[in-house]
């Protein structure tokens, strides 16, 4: 997400977080939208190729069942042994931490991210293990199904009925150094059984969803490194929508569409009032109906205040990568016109990096 | 609705990269070697082996068809051999490179529309592709990497894809294969790291393929879904605005190169949106005798780039082109007009009296869209 333009200060705190991020193992997650989609094997492929390469590896934890193309990749590799825990009635195979750092490899392999740990063991979560083996300088390779991810189970659930139980905070995905994701279409999934087609839809919608997920990761960290960079501003890798509110803007109807233009292109919808002068109570009121909608239609809301709106409009969309400004005929009051030119014009004119979207005035809609 | 007697298309699919060198071709012919296992007539129509050892070693065991020779100017080229597919008749061929252009003088311009008889003729085809050849992305991938990308092909023929594979690797790995001379020899590749392959542009392209990927597998479920009503999620595919009329994109085109900007632009968020796409250039006389040849050679070229991506385009006669631009939204009803900015510099004096000051004054009931510049 790109934001305010950093000060000195806040991107000298950014080399240091960088700097620290260097003396911790690099974690990279292969993410798929379901199991079978070749997650362990892309893991385990890399693995081999790093070893290949001279790479110190480990293997930490591997899932039992696995097919026999990953079986004989298996074999050229080193396994630490995991430690077998009677938990909940069984005996539970447990990620030996211990173990894998007194070894200390420069890659460890981890299998199945979301695990839980059985009570008493180490950490309660086999994610807090693998933050363990960074923290240790210990660089993680690891697999992931989306249908694991916490924050993301009211979506899944929304597509399967299901909820997870054993869970990964999102938190912990974005803060990956790398993140590929692992995608074939669910057809490929059915290969060997009748292929149904409720069960292709549900496939689908996850897939679409893990794509989504991974293009915000990689937009997150693209927008990382150019800050770091010092580049200021960056487009065309994401779509960003600003819808400009005035007291007599047609708010509804630039927020709807501006909503489903934003759900369309999967992209951030944000709102700004720019707070020139003392306004009538009745604009007052206006105004923050205006903004209450943004907020019920999921725009991030901005207020600033300004002498004058069109220069604060295009900072603020500069500063924020917009890529379509929604603005209303509105803007336009002919005695301010008459005395300084038109807002609009000024507008239309300036954001020439952007594509403006002029509304109607409220009331002149709908009469073609 | 298909007609009585369909002929049986072959399956297309799409393995999708977001640079040269991810492994779409490696990926590509797993899946063929995988298909032929299962009992498939597999051939390879075209492979370039780019001298990739591993990759060349994918294609052990299946059937190559030769290419064809071209000559032109002196020069010979290889070109895939489309006829000599079609007489072999397998069930499945793999075509590398789907954004090609073929040599001038081969029975067809692009490789897309060899692939599109491939089909036509009952003949599956596994192909390889990278976003930025998308029509549609053409302006933004030369904005972000300076890269005007050349061979393009028509959004429209990727949305056909029965499957889109995205096939990923990280930037850095793409950039270690390439220092380790496995993509490009020595040369070319330390070129390309500062340029094409520098981390943010890979990023960059990275997540449009993915965010790209995710849009066609949306498209392909409110089809469904609008074939299906009763499993409807999505809403229909025929979308409409808030008032309830359905998204029509007028785009105005001029004579000025940035008329292409504007087509690309209006055609992608129409597809985004699901909108009806049209474009028009609006002139005094519909012959454009008032226009020297080369503007008419220019207005010609953009209406039929357009027609090329499916948005139906005209001349409409108008003796003040800002009023037949609002005529012709209103009798169709568009929801949107698509505007560029006037060519002169200085807000105050080019935009009073131009069209599109005209416009915004006129259509004061409809959304007018400005494109933006494309810059760099």
């Amino acid at each position: 997400m790109p934001g305010k333009r950093p000060s000195p200060e806040e991107l000298l705190r950014r080399i240091e977080a960088e700097e620290q991020q260097t003396r911790r193992g690099r974690l990279k997650i292969f993410l798929g939208y379901a199991s079978r989609v070749g997650k362990s094997f892309r893991m385990l492929d890399e693995g081999r190729r790093r070893k290949q390469r001279g790479q110190d590896v480990v293997i930490g934890y591997i899932q039992g069942k696995l097919g026999s193309d990953v079986s004989h990749v298996l074999q050229a590799m080193e396994v630490i042994p995991g430690l077998k825990v009677w938990g909940n009635g069984k005996e539970e195979d447990v990620m030996d931490v211990v173990a894998i750092l007194r070894r200390h490899p420069q890659v460890c392999l981890v299998d199945e991210l979301a695990r839980d740990n059985p009570p008493g063991s180490r950490n309660p979560k086999r994610w807090q293990d693998v933050k363990e083996l960074l923290d240790n300088g210990i660089t993680v390779v690891t697999a992931i199904n989306l249908q694991y991810i916490a924050e993301q189970q009211d979506a899944i659930e929304k597509i399967t009925g299901k909820r997870a139980s054993q869970t990964v905070p999102e938190a912990f995905i974005r803060s990956a150094d790398e993140i590929v994701i692992v995608d074939a279409p669910p057809e490929d999934l059915h290969q060997d059984a009748p292929s149904n087609t409720a069960d292709t839809r549900r496939l689908s919608e996850l897939r679409e969803l893990a794509l989504l997920l991974a293009a915000e990761v990689v937009d997150q960290q693209l927008h990382q490194s150019l800050e770091l960079r010092g580049v200021e501003t960056f487009l065309g890798s994401q779509e960003r929508i600003l819808v400009c509110i005035t007291p007599r803007s047609n708010a509804q109807r630039m927020l709807e569409s501006g909503r489903r233009n934003a759900e369309r292109f999967h992209c951030d919808l944000l709102a700004l009032y720019v707070r020139q002068r003392a306004l009538s109570a009745a604009d007052e009121e206006l105004v923050e109906n205006h903004l209450a909608l943004a907020r019920e239609f999921g725009a991030k809301v901005h207020v600033v205040d300004a002498t004058s709106s069109v220069p604060a409009i295009l900072e603020f969309a500069r500063d924020h990568a917009i890529t379509q400004l929604f603005v209303g005929h509105s803007l336009t009051t002919r005695w301010h016109d008459f005395l300084f030119g038109n807002p609009l014009d000024q507008l239309i004119e300036s954001a020439e990096a952007m594509d403006v979207r002029i509304f109607p005035h409220p009331g002149l809609h709908s009469t073609s | 609705m298909t007609s009585p007697n369909p002929p049986k298309k072959g399956r297309f699919k799409i393995f999708l990269g977001y640079a040269a060198g991810v492994g779409k071709t490696y990926q590509m012919l797993d899946e063929g070697q995988e298909l032929r296992r299962k009992g498939l007539d597999v051939v390879v129509g075209y492979f370039e082996p780019h001298g990739r050892q591993d990759t060349i070693a994918r294609t052990e065991g299946l059937e190559i068809i030769p290419r064809r020779e071209v000559v032109y100017r002196g020069t010979t080229f290889q070109e895939m051999d489309t006829e000599a597919i079609l007489r072999r008749k397998p069930e499945v061929c793999v075509v590398d490179e789907l954004a090609h252009t073929n040599v001038p003088g081969s029975e067809r311009a692009k490789r897309w529309q060899d692939v599109q008889v491939l089909l036509e003729a009952g003949i599956s085809v596994l192909t390889s592709l990278n976003i930025q050849h998308l029509e549609s992305l053409n302006d933004q991938v030369w904005q972000m990497t300076g890269v005007r990308v050349r061979e393009t092909l028509p959004d429209w023929v990727v949305d056909q894809a029965d499957e889109i594979v995205v096939v990923d690797v990280t930037p850095r790995a793409l950039r270690h294969r390439l220092e380790r001379g496995v993509i490009y020899s020595r040369e070319k590749a330390e070129k390309a790291l500062d340029n094409f392959f520098a981390e943010h542009n890979l990023s960059a392209l990275r997540e449009i393929a993915m965010r790209h990927a995710a849009h066609e597998i949306e498209e392909k479920l409110s089809v469904a879904d609008a074939s299906t009503p009763s499993a409807s999620r999505h809403d229909s595919s025929a979308s409409a605005d808030p008032s309830g009329r359905k998204e029509c994109i007028l785009i105005c085109v001029d004579e000025r190169p940035s008329a292409a900007v504007l087509i690309r632009r209006g055609r992608r968020v129409a597809d985004y949106l699901r909108a009806e796409c049209l474009a028009i250039y609006v002139s005094p006389d519909p012959a454009l005798s008032h226009l020297s040849q080369e503007q008419r050679e220019a207005v010609e070229k953009h209406l039929g780039f357009a027609r090329n991506l499916r948005i139906e385009a005209s001349v409409i006669q108008a003796d003040v082109v800002a009023d037949g631009v609002v005529e012709f939204a209103r009798t169709r009803q568009a929801t949107q007009i698509f505007m560029g900015r006037s060519p002169a510099k200085g807000w105050k004096h080019r935009l009073r009296g131009s069209t599109l000051h005209r416009v915004v004054r006129l259509a004061r009931d409809m959304q007018i869209t400005i494109v933006a510049e494309r810059r760099r």
